[in-house]
């Protein structure tokens, strides 16, 4: 169970992560910063096993993959959206950060509601009322279940 | 079925006698290229590894683009790192030279390649007829290590453009007012192909800054045939294609659009979002602080004519800081044997260093709370030029250059 963090459609990774932020020495640093200029409390409000709930088109613009793993590093279990910009979905997958797409989720829930996720049989449920998720192709599920791509470097 | 440029060049990447949207392929990576703006966590990635290892040195270039000259201690420790991991392993390496898609097309695209991009804007290189395509420091990683990566094989959006673009229009209205039209995620997951008789009356500098652009509309790649232009241009620069690829007749397009170039107007993207068109006459005299006129969009020495020959024997209005910053050295040195940098800098403007400068807003001349920018740069995102409640309105050349003329967005033929 964590809770609902919902945002709009269009979301750009400077708004996940600025642009000044980027060439700190790790990610550890750079994680309290994430969604400043949408939320500057997000960082400190988001607890591990939280969902990211988005419109569509989440993640779109650059090729920052400081943007997923902020989010992983502060705990984020899951981003479910309507869509995803390509690099986001691509970068989140080779880092091991669940992406799924949900057509319905958005529109029926609001942040703070709590949610539970089931990665494998693709459902979310809120409220009592389950909402079922697009499953990843086969290729890219199994990247995920190892750990992310670098995973297999190390096999 | 025949196949589409995107799809014959993952087919040649892929060793395969045809591919086709939807399939997913290992690929063997022609090129890769890393800026600062990521690869000290590629490193950091890499030095985890139980088997560190590079799998051709000669397929890598880096270029420290972002953050030129270096702004904090932070910034100089990460882009050490950079520097000494280059030397050490022997990586074509850049620094102060230029932005780095502008770097890559005047050294390192040929026809035909595949190439992967630490850096979303490496769409760019379609203009040259190879797939590059932005990733981030994982897959980047990945490539060096193996020399080879999975690509989903994407469908392509074909524009068929027609007519000529009217005196006072760029190619960067072109590619704006496309953008307008399918929208910010209207070619997500998708190739973005232009044919047409128009072609001929693009120069490179139109075709580089329109597939650059590309990834705004959520593109994967963008791609051009290889013409008389582009072969021109790439003898100029001393280099051969590899192979040159047109779609089959019998190809497959998710869909195709018709552009009439002599309809095109010069437009802006308004705040906060790419896709966010307007004419340049509805937002006329809307006061600015900043003008900019560089990045890999629209820094090269074509822009900077079309710039100096706006401002000449004017001054930059009061009140504006007007940024000129050339897209690589080598543009630099051309627009000082022009006179254009003379012609800058008597009208008031601040030419600086070859970098990515306030496209990427955290670096040189980024604007305050409040602050208007009007920009050549790629994108206008909430605070993506400095504070995250200042506004940041795209255009072409002409349209930044006579805004800071003014100190109000108006287009080149108000001056």
């Amino acid at each position: 169970m964590g809770k609902i963090f919902k945002f709009s459609k269009d979301v750009d990774t400077d708004q996940i992560l600025a642009s000044q932020y980027l060439l700190f020495p790790t990610i550890d640093e750079m994680k309290s910063h994430a969604f400043e200029s949408l939320d500057p409390d997000f960082a400190s409000k988001v607890k591990p096993g939280d969902y990211i709930v988005a419109d569509e088109n989440f993640g779109c613009g650059s090729s920052r993959e400081q943007a997923p793993s902020v989010l992983k590093a502060l705990g984020v279990k899951a981003v479910i959206a309507k869509s995803f910009a390509r690099i986001f979905y691509r970068n989140s997958i080779n880092i091991g950060l669940p992406v799924i797409v949900c057509r319905e989720l958005h529109d029926a829930v609001e942040s703070g509601q709590d949610m539970e996720l089931d990665l494998t049989a693709g459902t979310a449920t809120v409220n009592g009322k389950s909402y079922t998720c697009t499953k990843l192709p086969e290729y890219m599920q199994k990247i995920l279940d190892q750990g992310g791509l670098i995973a297999s470097l190390d096999n | 079925m025949g196949m589409t440029i995107a799809e014959k060049i993952i087919a040649r990447a892929a060793k395969k006698d045809c591919v086709h949207a939807g399939e997913i392929h290992t690929v063997e990576l022609d090129r890769l290229l890393s800026n600062d703006g990521t690869t000290h966590l590629t490193i950091d990635m890499y030095n985890k590894l139980k088997n560190p290892r590079i799998a051709d040195k000669d397929k890598l270039v880096w270029v420290v683009d972002h953050n030129v000259p270096c702004d904090s201690p932070k910034t100089a420790g990460s882009q050490k790192k950079m520097r000494d991991f280059a030397k050490a392993n022997g990586i074509k390496f850049y620094e102060g030279e230029g932005v780095c898609h502008q770097i890559m097309m005047e050294n390192h695209v040929c026809p035909g390649e595949l190439i992967f991009g630490a850096d979303s804007h490496t769409c760019a290189y379609g203009a040259l007829g190879a797939f590059g395509t932005g990733v981030g420091c994982t897959d980047y990683l990945y490539g060096m290590v193996t020399g080879h990566s999975w690509v989903l094989v994407p469908e392509t959006l074909r524009f068929n453009l027609t007519g000529k673009l009217n005196k006072g229009v760029t190619a960067r209205d072109l590619i704006l007012t496309i953008i307008g039209k399918i929208g910010a995620n209207g070619a997500n997951y998708k190739a973005m192909e232009f044919v047409g008789d128009a072609m001929k009356t693009l120069t490179m500098s139109d075709r580089i800054c329109i597939c650059n652009l590309c990834v705004e509309a959520g593109a994967k790649t963008a791609l051009m045939e290889v013409d008389s232009i582009a072969l021109d241009y790439l003898k100029e620069h001393g280099r051969e294609p590899k192979a040159c690829f047109a779609s089959d007749p019998d190809a497959v397009f998710a869909a195709t659009y018709d552009i009439d170039l002599s309809e095109v107007v010069p437009v802006v993207a308004k705040p906060h979002f790419v896709d966010n068109i307007a004419p340049v006459s509805e937002c006329e005299g809307i006061e600015i602080n900043e003008a900019f006129l560089g990045s890999c969009n629209n820094g090269r020495i074509e822009d900077l004519r079309l710039g100096a020959s706006i401002i000449k024997g004017h001054k930059v209005a009061p009140c504006v800081r007007f940024l000129v910053v050339p897209a690589s050295a080598s543009v630099y040195r051309q627009a000082l044997d022009e006179g254009l940098i003379d012609t800058f800098i008597e009208a008031g403007a601040i030419v600086m260093n070859p970098n990515c400068s306030v496209c990427w807003g955290s670096c040189q001349g980024v604007i305050g709370e409040g602050e208007t920018l009007i920009s050549t740069g790629t994108r206008n995102f909430k605070g993506r030029a400095g504070h995250r409640d200042s506004f940041v309105y795209l255009g072409s050349a002409a349209t930044v250059t006579a805004s800071a003329i003014k100190g109000y967005i108006t287009s080149a033929d108000m001056i």
